[in-house]
């Protein structure tokens, strides 16, 4: 846990004295990863660089795991912390291995344990200690440098992470890939973590908290969900951009939004599927599953309407399907590809567990902006008697 | 690596004029003539030898150090005084050197060391000083970030990524001392300058040659064996030569 109390940074310049961060509150629950958001000069960096102390703070307290850090010797207390940033910071004078193992090697590790500690953080980041270990720095890629960068972070197993811009300097494609892994790297091991982005999608995608800055001032702390749904003020609205309601897309699973399906069977006639979607007001067709309720196919309400016969005769192949766990901007995704207003979803074995429609989607996201409502209305009101 | 043909070729042709220049000089009797010098070219080559060795480390010892303590931060003011007249002190002539600490120190082997050990300093104090400031700042925010104290940085991260352009600087300071040795005799250091001037102030052509071509000799080898010690010691990621 990181827990940031009254924390404030004035620097002195040529031109008066400049407040960088004023008067900051705020607590990262263990666990979790908390990103600081805002345009460049909002003071975010700042304040996550004084935690660790590279920027001495002017006034306030930092508490790590409920302990104050102000006593703290500067060294020990940066060993506690795993440092991440964005120029990533290799040392080329040393392999892989040698950076890796640094911080264990300076807190006084046995070279057996460091070298363990190495090898196994490299599996961790997803590259081959075989390959990896006893190249230096300048033989790698930028995404594959980053990775130690995050190895190196985690070697001493710190409670606290740090991360500045952590990927920032990686190309769109390789950011995705390192972002996820990340993710799932941390799904393990549930650091808490402080991480500066300046760009929304990606704190929508890896924060459980949002914090945004401006002008050295912590303006909304929230989560990513409630942070795009509420937007505090006309600042943060505008940070989050106009298509805020498309980002709340990743934030939702299928599960979430997942409503019970009926099915026919391929035995089943026609007339019985016509019956069925009339029944639940289906518009254009009944999903059709084999014994083992596995979605095979679909048959439409005109070639139900028109045609005799069975089922399993006059059924069209499925487009796509859905995973209770896939995000809906997937799922919006395939719908606009498919031309479809709904897709099953499926287990792992492919067996039917509901469906997602675009109804659902809109009446989700639709009903936590609801209590926006009467603010709005009242602001519009305002808007128009004035 | 193959060599282009046109680089062969040369080589071929430097080696072949050699030869042929070598035995020109054999049929006239000039390589006797070198060869009667051979007791005193041992002696001097010695004494040379000695000269660059006491006054190359001391300036290496000296000016290492001295570089590193004006790259850290709190010198940063003091810094660039210093090094503005160390500059200033480049643009001497190492002759001037040597004669200002003849007027010190005297005459014999001690004001020959002092200034030799002047003259070389300053390209390493410099390389040092300039190298251990461009270390990139984000390996040294690195470097504190993950709990270095300034020590364990200096000597984990910033000397070894330093070392290169440091390197540069030893073997420009020793280039410029092995080629001032010579000198030293003016001020009664010894070293094959004995050799040259005597010869020039004698008119004896081979006596002059029996000193001059072993100091040419002993440059390119110090140059060699500073290259070779760079190559070894620059780890190897940071080492260009071994890319």
């Amino acid at each position: 846990m990181i827990r940031i109390d009254n924390l404030t940074k004035i620097f002195e310049t040529p031109n008066g004295p400049v407040t960088a961060a004023d008067h900051i509150n705020m607590e990262v629950p263990e666990g979790e990863i908390c990103v600081l958001l805002g345009p460049s000069g909002c003071g975010k960096t700042t304040t996550l660089k004084m935690i660790n102390r590279i920027i001495p703070s002017t006034s306030g307290k930092i508490f790590i795991n409920g302990e104050d850090t102000t006593g703290m010797n500067t060294v020990e207390l940066r060993r506690n912390i795993g440092y991440v940033i964005q120029q990533i910071g290799l040392f080329p004078n040393m392999t892989i291995e040698e950076n890796i193992a640094i911080v264990p090697k300076l807190l006084g590790w046995d070279a057996n344990r460091y070298k363990a500690r190495a090898k196994e953080l490299l599996e961790l980041v997803a590259l081959d200690p075989s390959i990896f270990l006893k190249r230096y720095p300048r033989e790698l890629s930028g995404g594959q440098q980053q990775r130690i960068g995050v190895a190196r972070a985690l070697a001493a197993d710190p409670p606290v992470m740090l991360m500045d811009e952590p990927f920032g300097a990686i190309d769109p494609i390789n950011r995705e890939v390192i972002q996820d892994e990340f993710l799932k790297m941390q799904q393990e091991l549930r650091k808490t973590i402080m991480f500066v982005s300046h760009d929304i999608d990606e704190a929508v995608k890896m924060a459980d908290r949002i914090a945004i800055f401006r002008g050295g001032r912590l303006v909304q702390y929230d989560t990513p969900d409630d942070l795009l749904a509420h937007p505090v003020d006309d600042f943060v609205e505008s940070f989050v951009g106009d298509d805020r309601a498309l980002k709340r897309l990743r934030l939702v699973q299928v599960s979430q939004v997942m409503e019970p399906v009926t099915t026919v069977s391929p035995g089943d006639s026609l007339k019985v599927a016509l019956e069925r979607i009339e029944q639940q007001g289906y518009s254009h067709a009944i999903l059709m599953v084999n014994e083992r309720n596995q979605p095979i196919g679909y048959v439409s309400r005109s070639v139900a309407q028109t045609t005799n016969g069975l089922c399993g005769e006059h059924y069209f192949g499925l487009k796509a399907d859905t995973r209770p766990e896939d995000d809906l901007r997937k799922v919006a995704s395939l719908m606009f590809n498919h031309d479809t207003t709904w897709l099953p979803c499926t287990d792992e074995h492919g067996v039917l567990v509901g469906q997602v429609t675009q109804r659902g989607i809109t009446h989700y996201l639709g009903a936590t902006y609801h209590r926006d409502a009467p603010v709005s209305l009242a602001q519009t009101l305002q808007q128009i008697s004035a | 690596m193959k060599k282009p043909a046109f680089t062969r070729f040369a080589y071929g042709l430097a080696l072949v004029l050699m030869f042929a220049l070598g035995s020109l000089a054999e049929q006239a009797g000039i390589l006797e003539e070198l060869f009667s010098y051979r007791e005193d070219v041992v002696y001097l080559v010695g004494q040379h030898i000695e000269l660059v060795l006491i006054s190359g480390s001391l300036a290496i010892l000296i000016g290492v150090p001295l570089g590193t303590v004006l790259s850290r931060p709190r010198f940063a003011k003091m810094a660039e005084t210093a090094m503005q007249t160390l500059n200033i002190g480049t643009t001497i002539p190492t002759l001037a050197i040597l004669a200002l600490s003849m007027s010190l120190l005297g005459i014999g082997m001690l004001p020959a060391v002092f200034g030799l050990c002047i003259a070389s300093l300053l390209p390493i104090v410099r390389n040092t000083y300039t190298g251990l400031l461009e270390v990139p700042d984000h390996l040294k925010e690195a470097a504190s970030g993950i709990g270095m104290t300034p020590m364990q940085m200096l000597i984990r991260v910033e000397l070894p990524n330093a070392l290169f352009v440091i390197f540069a600087g030893i073997r420009t300071a020793l280039a410029i001392n092995v080629g001032t040795v010579p000198l030293a005799f003016l001020i009664g250091g010894g070293g094959l300058g004995e050799l040259i001037f005597t010869g020039i102030d004698l008119d004896e052509p081979f006596m002059m040659l029996a000193g001059a071509i072993p100091t040419a000799i002993l440059a390119i080898l110090v140059d060699i064996a500073i290259a070779i010690l760079a190559f070894m010691i620059v780890p190897k990621g940071v080492n260009p030569l071994r890319a």
